[in-house]
């Protein structure tokens, strides 16, 4: 039996104002436990909400950056229920009337891309947190989070599978981040993903019963509670049972969702409009100026990098993975006329490699984008071979790290940024392009490897290599890999 | 020194300017009074003498240095629902018996600016809600006219410490007739502003779209003085009205003639004349309509066909809100918590149980009845809709008239303990005021008589939104020619063990 998996994603993003969307209290986190909460985000007797406008700044942003329809009027409203983190014992959120309606986003997956349309997306307040640790058996209540400013977004049913949802998550984390409304940083909460899965054999147009997943605040979590989820529904109905609707929570040590609540637990939150509110009116000239001021949005990049730079398709997306990468990737280009693809290998390959490995982001490279385009300005001029940049590359790299430049035999760089020119000199790793000089190699080579020479002639094509690499060798890796493989094959008569 | 009688704003501002008296001998003067009368009337839940005291030597310094403003050492008392920095904040409620608020509501923040004396905080409904001060944790508020009698709700505690001449001037709060309603069975005056009008941060929350702010006082001229103060926007509350300051007395000035209200067309709904009225009141109400005509006033006949909707729809918008404004007294953080509990739910019904009164919970189980899943558009939304019908009603009234007027209660004030036991009873006492709520237009009740027991009756004033200065002028200029509003209680007689005034 073939089973279709329909999944669909509720995804907070904590929008990165300095203050608190209904108060003035600051949003760091991390602070001791109620310093940051003031009168309003403890609720006490009184206080009244008075909306932060940088916060519905960013859901503009968003709304605009996912093509979505901006309300000119939303309404927000109160979720009543208790829990001792929620001091009102309401939370305010957007209900009936969302801030941003539709949009979509574009992601890649294994079969190309695929376009996963958006419900809406609506500002809220973040709920505090209840401590259980070191306390007794009682409970703490810390209440900075309280009043943080989230964005909940919606995604309709579109995605089919764990890995489609991820891949929804990333292009979904990684927007938010480039257009600056969120800080991203998943660890500390600020992007954290619900997951509506529900099964239906293959070719059922009815949708399957789902259970929603709370609070995955991980990629891989959310790739581990959604299969394993699945699995759970699949073998429930395969033994003759029906699916629940509820809520889970994954369990990330024993990597399994368990129940929660079920629908008939399900609170009524008797929303209504908040009567201390207005509502949220937005003026067109506000919207316009917020367009004006929204970065190159990573589609439009990645289509202008395929077009522009004459990248692939997956070389596009990758690069314009975040601004930062783009950016980068821009700058090095810019400096190698006509040898964009050059600057996406090294970048996509050499130093995400050394950036993962750091575990270092790409705004924090020791190299920066024009110690790399210098670097590869002398690939490309032929001054040096791709194997010797990978020296000079790992030079810099340590280089920039604070001094480790005993590795290759050279003398310790002396500042922090050296440049590819000044490593190449200092090392003498300029690459040996003097003909007659690469000849007399080749002629010590061929004097010295008679044995190699004599299985090439029986015709052992391998051994040509073989004297390749002896000539490479021979001058450290410096001759110009090119010219010896021509002066080889002319002496050789081949 | 003789316990004082609180004249009005007007003559202490006088006397105060003559220095007749100090503003320290007025306040001890006063506190004295208090000292005799309250524990009949009941009507402060807190009075601080020493911080009243603090606030009289700063206003006779300021009279001193020449830089007194018209409210300087006016002795007053706010609402017990009105946060305060210097004194408990209570509603009420055993929810908040102790509780100690770190901050001022805006409007008790602006009266100290002005340099008003508070004498302390007033006794209330629990959490605004009742029609007769009698559901307060700390026991009833007594009319002072006679003291078996209830003074009107919520804000009873102010309008009888104004009606007793305790204090000059008082704070109320508003959110189905709570100022109007005990002005009119206090025999005082009383306004409800156009909502927006005075903030309501530092107003705990009973219904938001409903809850305003406002004066007692002995006078219109009065009123208009405190609502000078109390007025003004408020950035901490979204709902605060951005626009520019109004000298709400401009229109007082002068007399204008014998027919000073020439021009003015004064509307009577035939809803508002209809049965249920007390014949007493209808009388008082007749004699002062003459009054106004006599002014120059003209009446005109209007109908507000949705009107006679208003108290259900109140009733469902009211607890509606109320439900989810109480929703923060829950034991965790401030407030009363029970001493003892098995787990978290219990905690929560243990200690709304205990902190909250039979018609607090009757108001949270009706509203959150009328927004839960199933039932939310038959009652809340189909109460919004008719709420802006009877909006329009008054919209189109307003076409042909600038005031209207009618009793602001069906009867005088009633016996302690007489409605108690039927909620609806009591919800009816309402019936001419909630409107003004509903629509979030101003709305004011002057004395305009007796009834058969010497019990007063208001006269209901309201008018669009913004109307204020109009309806304060109507008020002003009915009070120039009558003298309803100088009649003082005999606190003596009506209680039997008091001492008559000035005797001490």
């Amino acid at each position: 039996m073939k089973w279709e998996v329909v999944i669909g994603l509720e995804t907070h993003a904590q929008l990165s104002t300095a203050s608190k969307i209904f108060s003035g209290a600051p949003t760091a986190f991390g602070a001791a436990p109620n310093t940051q909460a003031c009168a309003f985000d403890i609720a006490l007797p009184g206080v009244l909400p008075v909306l932060n406008r940088g916060a519905v700044e960013r859901a503009i942003r968003f709304g605009l950056a996912v093509g979505a329809t901006i309300n000119r009027k939303s309404v927000f409203a109160r979720k009543n229920y208790f829990y001792p983190d929620l001091p009102k014992g309401y939370q305010i959120s957007q209900y009936e009337i969302p801030i941003v309606q539709g949009g979509a986003l574009t992601i890649a997956t294994a079969s190309g891309e695929k376009t996963v349309r958006l419900t809406r997306a609506h500002l809220e307040e973040d709920a505090g947190k209840s401590l259980h640790e070191g306390l007794h058996g009682m409970t703490g209540i810390d209440l900075n989070r309280a009043g943080t400013p989230l964005l909940e977004i919606v995604s309709e049913p579109d995605m089919r599978s764990a890995a489609e949802a991820v891949a929804y998550a990333k292009a979904l984390h990684a927007l938010v981040k480039w257009i600056g409304i969120c800080d991203g940083n998943m660890q500390e909460g600020s992007f954290r993903c619900d997951a509506n899965v529900s099964v239906r054999r293959s070719g059922e147009s009815k949708l399957g019963t789902r259970c929603e997943i709370k609070n995955l605040n991980s990629f891989r979590f959310l790739e581990q509670a959604i299969e394993f989820e699945v699995r759970r529904q699949v073998e429930l109905i395969e033994d003759g049972g029906s699916v629940v609707q509820e809520t889970r929570l994954f369990d990330p040590d024993r990597h399994e969702t368990r129940s929660m609540r079920s629908k008939e637990d399900a609170h009524d939150y008797r929303y209504f409009p908040d009567p201390d509110l207005p509502p949220l009116v937005l003026d067109a000239a506000w919207i316009e100026r917020v367009a004006a001021e929204l970065p190159e949005l990573p589609e439009a990049m990645k289509t202008r990098f395929e077009r522009e730079y004459a990248l692939t398709a997956y070389d596009a997306r990758v690069l314009t993975s975040s601004r930062e990468l783009a950016a980068y990737f821009e700058t090095v280009a810019a400096t190698l006329a006509g040898s964009a693809k050059l600057a996406a290998n090294w970048i996509m390959g050499e130093l995400t490699a050394a950036l993962h490995k750091a575990s270092l982001d790409i705004a924090d490279s020791p190299i920066s984008a024009g110690q790399l385009a210098g670097l590869l300005k002398r690939i490309d001029d032929g001054t040096i071979s791709g194997k010797i940049a990978k020296e000079v590359f790992d030079a810099m790299w340590e280089g920039a790290g604070g001094g480790a430049g005993h590795a290759a035999g050279g003398r310790t760089p002396t500042t922090a940024t050296l440049s590819a020119d000044a490593i190449i000199e200092e090392r003498g790793l300029k690459q040996i392009s003097d003909e007659g000089a690469l000849e007399r190699i080749v002629d010590e080579v061929l004097a010295a490897n008679q044995g190699v020479v004599a299985e090439y002639r029986s015709g052992k094509e391998k051994a040509f290599n073989s004297l390749i690499g002896k000539a490479m060798q021979a001058t450290r890796g410096k001759a110009n890999p090119a010219q010896v493989n021509a002066i080889l094959k002319k002496k050789l008569g081949a | 020194m003789p316990a004082m009688l609180a004249g009005s704003i007007t003559e202490v501002a006088r006397a105060l300017r003559a220095k007749r008296y100090s503003c320290v001998e007025l306040t001890q003067g006063l506190l004295d009074r208090i000292a005799q009368l309250n524990p009949a009337l009941n009507a402060f839940i807190t009075i601080d003498a020493e911080r009243a005291l603090a606030d009289a030597r700063a206003a006779d310094a300021a009279f001193a240095a020449g830089n007194a403003r018209p409210l300087t050492g006016i002795p007053i008392a706010h609402k017990d629902i009105l946060a305060s920095a210097a004194m408990r904040t209570t509603c009420g409620s055993k929810m908040l018996a102790n509780y100690a608020s770190p901050f001022d509501a805006h409007v008790a923040d602006l009266l100290k600016r002005a340099g008003t004396v508070l004498v302390g905080k007033t006794n209330m409904d629990e959490f605004a809600m009742g029609s007769s001060s009698e559901t307060s944790f700390f026991g009833p508020v007594r009319n002072p006219w006679n003291t078996a009698y209830v003074p009107g709700g919520s804000s009873g505690g102010s309008a009888a410490a104004v009606a007793a001449r305790l204090i000059c001037g008082g704070t109320g709060t508003d959110t189905g007739g709570s100022i109007r309603q005990p002005a009119a069975l206090s025999g005082i005056c009383g306004l409800k502003p156009t909502y927006g009008i005075c903030s309501r941060y530092g107003l705990v929350a009973f219904a938001s779209s409903l809850d305003q702010a406002g004066p007692f006082a002995q006078t219109a001229e009065d009123l208009a003085l405190l609502l000078n103060a109390m007025a003004g926007h408020d950035p901490r509350d979204s709902t605060s009205l951005d626009r520019p300051a109004e000298d709400y007395a401009r229109m007082l000035a002068g007399s204008r003639g014998a027919r000073p209200l020439e021009g003015v067309r004064i509307g009577l709904p035939r809803e508002y004349f209809g049965a249920g009225i007390d014949a007493d009141v209808a009388a008082a109400i007749d004699t002062a309509l003459g009054e106004l005509r006599a002014l120059g006033a003209t009446t005109v006949d209007i109908a507000l066909a949705n009107v006679k909707l208003a108290i259900p729809v109140y009733y469902v918008i009211a607890p509606a809100e109320a439900s989810s404004n109480l929703s923060r007294f829950d034991g965790v953080r401030y407030g009363h918590r029970a001493s003892s509990y098995s787990d978290l739910d219990n905690m929560y019904e243990k200690t709304r149980a205990e902190g909250f009164g039979a018609e607090v919970k009757r108001r949270i189980l009706v509203g959150t009845y009328v927004l839960s899943h199933g039932y939310y558009d038959a009652y809340y939304l189909k109460a919004q809709q008719v709420r802006r019908l009877i909006a329009g009603d008054f919209r189109r009234a307003y076409q042909s008239c600038d005031v209207i007027a009618g009793p602001t209660a069906p009867t005088a004030a009633f016996r302690i303990g007489a409605k108690a036991d039927d909620p609806v009873e009591m919800y009816l006492n309402d019936i001419f005021t909630v409107a003004a709520n509903l629509t979030g237009a101003p709305a004011m009740s002057i004395p305009c008589g007796f009834d058969r027991s010497g019990l007063p009756i208001g006269l209901q004033l309201q008018g669009d939104a913004f109307a204020e200065a109009t309806l304060l002028d109507v008020a002003h200029r009915f009070q120039r020619a009558t003298e309803w509003h100088q009649r003082a209680p005999t606190l003596a007689e009506s209680t039997g063990s008091l001492p008559p005034e000035g005797t001490q």
